[in-house]
């Protein structure tokens, strides 16, 4: 049974009384209404504590009403979605909805953790820093495991969460931030201007301090008013306003960044419906209506729970009809304040006094005074007695010395009001201080942002609509739009008649940060110790970076430090601000960009019909590629790999290689292009011949390697390696465009044009007999090593041939348009079967191009020249080209420079690794005699034991020699030969026959 | 930050890729190599108005000249490469 909301008031609120709803907080069954929050519902239930603080393990109640709550911070929900640092004052209730305190052990009203209190002296600023700093081995393995136990927030869900997350574009003329009376001016204005308008509200209900407060506008109540400018927005097409919604941050260009909890409202997201939304808004124009934060005033006790700021209380009050107290006391130090009074009273609520830091209070709150039977004292409050079961008595210290005690179970506080500079400050903007209101307001907004109404330090219900008005109407404006944006509403400005008051000093912990538990005597001794700059303060106090950011403590720690160093707060200045503001779930950044839709997958041509072959694949880039093709019986990827190689070297093979990067080089200059591209020469290329060609960055390492094709006069045919292929384009585009303009050239990604097989293998030809039309001559003669054609394929498709090859063997590869990919795998199957063919994958790929000593990624490793990869001859000297010159510095020409080499283990048995480092047979290894490292392994079937590549310094003069592989990660060591890097076929014999 | 491409029109940082200053010009085969040295490595830390290579990658492919403010990110200019477009520059 759900226990009865005791606090519930018995009418009023915008709370639905229709639909109960039930929840459970710490475990226990509480109803409360659609409409609430959990705040307003632990509240209408007489829940007072519901936390316990960061450090010092507190008892904390319920402080604010909004998203600056820095005390009532609860798990919500359970399992995988369980979220921890939820605040209470913005999770709307649901049926079933279930929350926890945090920070407490093993209950929220006896926390063992609390006995730090006791310890408080040592707890002080710069604590971790001063008591941490030795042995570092203690700080590890004790300090720092106890530490997060002790002073966690929330626990994590620990599993993946379920929900998904969307990010969306979205582009206007105005973007308006807030609903409020500045807001829907903004709005009303910028919209019947004809301006496209999206409106961003952070609550549920649009309405802003309209909802708690009411008023008169245009003559109307409040609500009526606000609900007859909702409809007349909801009419115009292209106004949009979206609930639920808080513009975050501001980026560069009028891109703004917009989180829409789109189903947080509710226990889980309906079926095939995000959680969160994360709108990218590009905005001509953007009006800042994001109103004011109250302000608390720091004393003693001042986090007792029962303790909330004045314009929460009537939030609670009038919005949600909850009373957060029966008996309740106003601290103030300005004309604001009252109202809370006046809303308690109308609620028939009891006030048990009101406390005033200023000189005079107005006759009119004179005369509410002694109608209400409260009396009005003038001073501050001092002291709260209370403690986790709330606020009972409440010392004031009065003008002129004299102490006063209020008994009350509820203390409103009202310090004055900071307009919310977060968006506006983004780009470095360095909010400036106004005296008439002591609060920072904006200035140096982004380009195309202002600030209106609360926003803009001006609280009054008619200035703000007047000036949201303003701002809507100059916005659209200045967007192009001049249609008639009609009479701004109208409505009278309240007194705010402020007399500053920051800190009032007494004996006991005042809070400045509630959620990071600063105190005003940790500011102090920041100072003493020469924290003074204000970047300095929060680095070493922690002041402001919880996950509130010091919405309700930033302003008030700087007063406390300008008044302990005599400054006057301008001076004092203000930190950095920095989006988001509020915090954003990394799920709602990333959207759909997780497992397995992280990135875009590319599929080769012949993908479905290896994975019908049962390949196994491996993720190269984007790319998913056929890393071998099990057989039954086979017990492990080596053998399914030795039994390719094998086929290849003794009949045929063919395997897809259309991850190749393929560039179409067209013009009357492509020769001389490629000439300044690569390091060797291609405009001596003969029509139908190919060529390996190798390109070097301009600061002369290896960037990358290939064929490339003379196909006609005027058109060359270049591929790239597969990891490459973009970026190679890019590069090339570069000397095209920016470098080589003179040169008439064009080039053409085809990569995705084509789908490319490489048949290898003695029984090539005769394979490819049964697939080319009969007329194409494929003889020695006909088509000798390194040629290139275009060719006709039985049944009258057009494809290209090279005679090229990566495995050493008698090879082509084949080209044909992409959509014949699969057909060219099935047919080469189909007629390869007389011949044994055997589909090969990446692996047995690499395994030959070991065996055959051809680099590939790992030795084009960005740290290579073409002379440590044995290439250094293809370097023409009769030429300019990319790389030219640097390739001759000195350190890149040195002759102990780590080269290309093979190795192979002296004990035949044994497997080699990559990476393992090369050291000079019978020394101790180390930085001092690390002579290079392994770069490429594989077990090679045709010499029957492991072999690979290393680089090795001076590697080429020492073969023959028996060095050290030292591999510490694996734990081996063992001795390997230095040799030939080309084991198989040395004279290429086999490739030209 | 977004870019107005000559060629596509305003679009969104992301489809764009930097390179970097664009003043430094390539020296001719016979400058020697400290003039290729200046040019491959040594770059001015400009705090204001510059000039810069992006490539849209994501668009036309075209490579473009951006002056851009490196203290406030503000645009002032977006210029295609002399070399970019699909027409031979002087034909």
């Amino acid at each position: 049974m759900a226990g009865a909301q005791t606090n519930r008031l018995g009418n009023g609120g915008l709370i639905d009384r229709s639909e109960p709803l039930n929840f459970r907080f710490d475990g226990k069954t509480f109803s409360g209404f659609q409409g609430d929050t959990l705040a307003s519902a632990l509240i209408a239930n007489g829940v007072k504590l519901v936390g316990r603080s960061f450090k010092y393990h507190r008892p904390r109640g319920i402080l604010t009403a909004g998203s600056e709550e820095p005390n009532a911070l609860v798990e919500l929900r359970t399992g995988a979605r369980r979220e921890p640092n939820t605040k209470a004052t913005t999770a709307e209730l649901y049926e079933g909805l279930e929350a926890a305190s945090q920070n407490r052990w093993p209950s929220l009203r006896f926390d063992v953790m609390s006995v730090n209190q006791l310890f408080a002296p040592i707890f002080v600023a710069g604590f971790y820093y001063k008591t941490f700093m030795w042995p570092a081995k203690f700080w590890e393995a004790i300090y720092e495991p106890a530490i997060r136990r002790a002073a966690g927030l929330g626990r994590a869900a620990g599993v993946a969460d379920p929900d998904h997350y969307d990010k969306a574009w979205a582009h206007c003329d105005v973007l308006i931030a807030g609903s409020g009376p500045a807001g829907l001016a903004a709005a009303l204005a910028a919209g019947r201007s004809g301006a496209r308008v999206i409106l961003c509200e952070e609550d549920f209900a649009f309405g802003g301090r309209l909802l708690s407060d009411g008023g008169t506008i245009d003559g109307l109540p409040a609500a009526e008013w606000l609900s007859r400018t909702l409809a007349e927005l909801a009419a115009m097409p292209d106004v949009r306003i979206m609930t639920r919604t808080t513009l975050f941050g501001v980026y560069d260009g009028g891109t703004y960044g917009a989180l829409e909890r789109v189903n947080d409202h509710l226990p889980s997201p309906p079926e095939h419906q995000v959680r969160q939304r994360m709108w990218r808004i590009v905005a001509k124009r953007c009006v800042v209506a994001a109103g004011a934060l109250e302000r608390p005033i720091v004393f003693a006790g001042n986090d007792t729970p029962g303790v909330t700021m004045a314009s929460a209380m009537r939030t609670y009050v009038g919005r949600y009809a909850a009373a957060p107290a029966k008996r309740i006391a106003l601290f103030t130090n300005n004309e604001d304040g009252w109202r809370t009074v006046e809303t308690a009273l109308g609620a028939g609520l009891q006030i048990a006094a009101v406390i005033d830091a200023r000189p005079d209070v107005s006759p009119a709150h004179r005369s509410l005074a002694s109608k209400g039977g409260f009396p009005v004292l003038h001073g501050s409050v001092t002291g709260v007695d209370g403690g986790k079961d709330g606020v009972k008595k409440i010392a004031v210290s009065l003008t002129g010395g004299a102490r006063a005690e209020v008994e009350a179970d509820g203390l409103a506080v009202s310090g004055g009001w900071n307009p919310a500079v977060g968006l506006t400050s983004y780009h470095r903007g360095r909010p400036k201080w106004r005296d008439d209101i002591a609060a920072f307001v904006p200035d140096g907004a982004p380009p195309g942002m202002v600030a209106a109404g609360a926003a803009n330090g001006d609280f009054g219900l008619g200035i703000c609509l007047a000036q949201g008005f303003a701002a809507g109407a100059a916005a659209a404006h200045h967007a192009g739009h001049n249609g008639k944006a009609g009479t701004a509403p109208v409505a009278d400005d309240e007194a705010f008649s402020l007399t500053p008051l920051w800190h009032v000093t007494g004996k006991g912990k005042a809070f400045v940060d509630y959620q990071h538990d600063v105190t005003a005597s940790d500011i102090e001794l920041a100072q003493r110790e020469g924290f003074e700059s204000v970047e300095h303060l929060k680095r070493y106090t922690t002041l402001g970076m919880a996950t509130d950011q010091g919405k309700t403590s930033n302003v008030a720690g700087l007063a406390i430090m300008a008044a302990v160093t005599g400054k006057s707060i301008p001076e004092t200045g203000t930190t950095i601000y920095r989006p988001p503001y509020v915090p954003v779930a990394i799920g709602a950044f990333a959207g759909h960009h997780r497992d397995e839709t992280f990135h875009a997958t590319r599929l080769t041509p012949s993908h479905h019909w290896a994975a019908e072959q049962g390949a196994v694949f491996v993720d190269t880039g984007l790319w998913k590629r056929a890393q071998w093709y099990p057989r039954a019986g086979e017990k492990d990827w080596l053998e399914s790999v030795t039994r390719e190689v094998k086929a290849v070297r003794s009949g045929v093979g063919f395997c897809d290689v259309s991850t190749l990067g393929k560039i179409d080089v067209l013009g009357p200059d492509a020769g001389a292009f490629l000439d300044r591209v690569y390091i060797n020469t291609f405009s001596n290329l003969a029509v139908g011949k190919a060529r390996y060609g190798l390109m070097l960055r301009e600061d002369g390492i290896v960037y990358d390697d290939g064929t490339t094709s003379r196909l006609a006069e005027d058109h060359y045919f270049l591929t790239t390696t597969t990891a490459k292929a973009g970026l190679v384009m890019q590069h090339l585009e570069f000397c095209r465009q920016v470098l080589f303009p003179e040169l008439d050239v064009q080039l053409t990604s085809v990569s995705d044009q084509w789908a490319q097989f490489s048949i290898a293998g003695p029984k090539t030809r005769d394979l490819l007999k049964e697939i080319v039309d009969p007329t194409e001559d494929l003889s020695n003669e006909g088509f000798p090593f390194m040629g290139a054609r275009e060719v006709a394929l039985r049944g009258g498709i057009k494809a290209r041939l090279f005679r090229i090859s990566f495995s050493g063997e008698m090879a082509f590869e084949i080209s044909v348009p992409a959509r014949y990919g699969e057909a060219m795998a099935r047919n080469l199957m189909l007629a390869g079967k007389p011949f044994g063919v055997t589909p090969y994958g990446t692996e047995a790929l690499g395994v030959m191009r070991i065996e055959k000593g051809h680099i590939a990624g790992p030795e084009l490793s960005g740290t290579t020249t073409a002379a440590d990869l044995g290439l250094g001859k293809m370097m023409s000297t009769k030429k300019d080209f990319i790389g030219r010159v640097m390739a001759g510095r000195e350190a890149l020409a040195a002759p102990d420079r780590q080269v290309v080499v093979g190795i192979k283990p002296t004990d035949r048995a044994r497997r080699l690794r990559s990476g393992a480092h090369i050291i000079p047979k019978g020394q101790t290894p180390g930085p001092g005699n690390d002579q290079g490292y392994v770069t490429s392994v594989c077990f090679s079937p045709t010499s029957d034991q492991w072999i690979g590549l290393a680089l090795v310094e001076r590697g080429r003069e020492r073969i023959g020699e028996i060095v050290h592989a030292h591999d510490p990660i694996r734990g081996e060591d063992y001795d390997v030969e230095l040799c030939n890097p080309v084991f198989y076929d040395p004279d290429g014999g086999r490739q030209r026959g | 930050m977004r870019i107005v491409c000559p060629f596509c029109g305003e679009r969104e940082l992301g489809e764009f890729t930097y390179l970097g200053d664009a003043k430094p010009v390539r020296p001719a085969a016979d400058a020697g190599e400290e003039a290729v040295y200046d040019y491959v490595y040594l770059r001015d830390n400009v705090a204001g108005v510059m000039s810069e290579n992006w490539y849209h990658g994501g668009g036309c492919r075209a490579w473009l000249k951006v002056t851009r403010n490196t203290l406030t990110h503000e645009i002032s200019a977006v210029e295609p490469a002399a070399g970019a477009g699909a027409a031979k520059v002087g034909a």
